[in-house]
């Protein structure tokens, strides 16, 4: 396999991965506009394992993870005090003072960033990739998946048929922030370095279009999103390599991106890949009349 | 001396906050729209005035008086703005009825900040560019203080657009259409308001703000880039919420407080602490009063 190819694999395992961590509070109806602050945590909280401290790189993604979960858990409590586009103002505000406090620590390289020596290939990165993916999937199958998706399809409801708002929100935003930070720390030890600047603002956007786009209605949709949103851009770049009259496509690829991203609002409002999409692919889908208030 | 100077260039830096500041404030507190196109439409004023009126080889280099270049600019970012309102907010309505749909238009709005971005820089290249001013010496000295001309128009402009905006939102037919629909948009049509039309009212006032935000930002600091915007949209939206969403005056003394904490903390313990003062505050502020610091809103809360 080419380094180019193994690269780009390495970035859509990693995309994916940060993907499902915004899918899994997305999917309980919980906007984060702040993965990054996620990332960042388990980045450097992994990186710093196992720099400082000389540990297992298996055990740095562990950690790592459990720390951004932990940080998760800690800070859902007053994040779910906002509701709504408050909320979505709360985790961008948590991500940048994830940022600003990273960047005031000199241990971990301040604002030149952290390099790390450790390194995690592909064979580390795929499988990983694959088990969140399965993992998710599996705990959307569960009771506390129901409840989640009773929860993003009408909170009132699902509250009077007894879900617990607060402790499946808590519990989707500690497991999201748990897997964005082995995303991270993926990420830290795939390019040997991570700073603020560059798992910043931008990058928690696009995770949140990857997600928003491939649908938040079932598990495939960010999985959709992010292995297109990655692929497209870099066919674009093949293409533009092919005949210099393409040249514009290499140029363009993120105007075609914005530009994809307002069109797929206008016409598919709920993301490509919805529930009742899944159920007629499938086969599993009941005749119309049974489920004609469920469709979306 | 050095505390007063540096308290003038946090309330100059504040100015231009408050100005971008309102532009938010006044879509989501009208259209329940956190419009994230703003930066785009404070870059493209910012960088078409710059365009039209230096000379050189980049793209509309035409070399125009400044004065035509910024109508130019402005105009460009109300049309532009007038473009995000035909693709975003009129498809805004719930039709599916789930929990993220009152991220859609937000998303739209993400979509249009990347193209818009990404055009500037195909045309101009991300470089930043020199921004000159036709005047020599844009700095007013009175008793060793330093302040800024660009700055101080556009602290005056902003307070004073403000209270022309209040004048507009509480005594004209407009501004009562508007705050019908700010209330409830289906009652106002029931009521007889033309949703459609008013609408736009708004993406013309927030493009134009923002386009005239971006130019001062332009003079102020003398250069431009596609990504201008960013940061201090950032920090509008942080003033924004500090002032309350939905509250004009509250936008204004939002950013004046965001611009101050940001220059002294930065004077203080130097530029990589910049973040935590005020994103700290802000988070702090949402939790503990989600209405902002100044009166209450009930805007934005729950479902859209």
């Amino acid at each position: 396999m080419s380094g180019y190819l193994a690269g780009l694999l390495a970035v859509l395992a990693i995309n994916i991965i940060v993907a499902y961590s915004v899918f899994v509070p997305a999917a309980a109806g919980l906007l984060n506009l702040g993965a990054a602050g996620f990332v960042l945590v388990g980045a450097y909280g992994a990186g710093a394992m196992t720099t400082l401290f000389g540990v297992p790189l298996w055990l740095a993604l562990v950690l790592g993870s459990f720390l951004a979960g932990t940080v998760a858990f800690l800070i859902s409590f007053p994040i779910l005090r906002t509701r709504g586009i408050y909320m979505v103002l709360a985790t961008f505000a948590f991500a940048e003072v994830v940022a600003g406090v990273l960047l005031n620590i000199p241990a971990l390289g301040g604002a030149a960033g952290l390099s790390v020596m450790a390194y995690a290939g592909l064979p580390l990165v795929v499988p990983v990739a694959l088990c969140v993916i399965g993992f998710v999937a599996w705990l959307m199958s569960t009771r506390f998946g129901l409840s989640v998706r009773a929860i993003h399809d009408d909170e009132n409801v699902a509250h009077l048929f007894g879900v617990n708002l607060r402790s499946t929100q808590v519990a989707a935003m500690t497991i999201g922030g748990a897997i964005g930070g082995i995303g991270g720390a993926l990420l830290v030890h795939q390019f040997n370095f991570i700073d603020v600047q560059s798992t910043g603002v931008l990058f928690s956007i696009y995770v949140l279009l990857y997600v928003l786009m491939g649908g938040t209605q079932t598990v495939w949709g960010p999985l959709f999103g992010a292995v297109f949103f990655t692929l497209a851009p870099e066919g674009l770049r093949k293409l533009s390599e092919l005949d210099p009259a393409l040249k514009f496509l290499e140029s363009s690829r993120y105007m075609t991106f914005g530009i994809a991203v307002v069109l797929l609002m206008m016409w598919r409002p709920q993301g490509v890949i919805t529930r009742t999409m899944i159920e007629r692919l499938a086969g599993s889908r009941k005749p119309v009349a049974a489920d004609a208030g469920s469709a979306a | 001396m050095q505390l007063l100077q540096q308290i003038i260039n946090g309330l100059m830096l504040g100015g231009i906050l408050a100005f971008v500041a309102v532009a938010f404030t006044l879509t989501i507190g009208m259209l329940n729209f956190l419009n994230f196109t703003i930066p785009a439409l404070f870059m493209i004023a910012g960088m078409a005035t710059w365009a039209l009126s230096s000379g050189g080889s980049h793209m509309f280099a035409w070399g125009w008086h400044w004065a035509w270049a910024a109508c130019a600019g402005i105009t460009l970012a109300v049309l532009a703005s007038l473009l995000i309102e035909r693709f975003t907010y009129r498809y805004m309505k719930a039709r599916f009825g789930d929990a993220t749909e009152h991220a859609l238009p937000l998303v739209s709005s993400l979509g249009f900040l990347i193209v818009f971005e990404h055009l500037a820089m195909s045309l101009w290249g991300a470089d930043p560019q020199r921004f000159e001013l036709p005047f020599k010496d844009t700095n007013l000295r009175i008793g060793g203080l330093i302040f800024g001309i660009p700055h101080l128009t556009s602290l005056f402009l902003a307070v004073a657009l403000v209270a022309l905006l209040h004048w507009l939102l509480t005594r004209t037919r407009i501004g009562r259409s508007l705050r019908a629909i700010a209330e409830n948009p289906d009652a106002a049509t029931l009521m007889g308001v033309e949703v459609q039309r008013i609408v736009p009212v708004v993406f013309v006032i927030a493009g134009s703000l923002s386009g005239l935000a971006g130019i001062l930002y332009a003079a102020s600091y003398g250069t431009v880039t596609p990504f201008m915007g960013d940061a201090i949209a950032t920090d509008a939206i942080a003033a924004m919420v500090l002032g309350g969403l939905g509250n004009i005056w509250g936008a204004i003394a939002g950013g004046l407080l965001v611009g101050l904490v940001k220059v002294l903390a930065i004077s203080t313990f130097g530029a990589e602490i910049e973040k935590i003062p005020v994103w700290g505050l802000l988070l702090v502020i949402l939790i503990l009063r989600p209405s902002g610091l100044f009166g209450h809103t009930r805007i934005g809360k729950g479902k859209f």
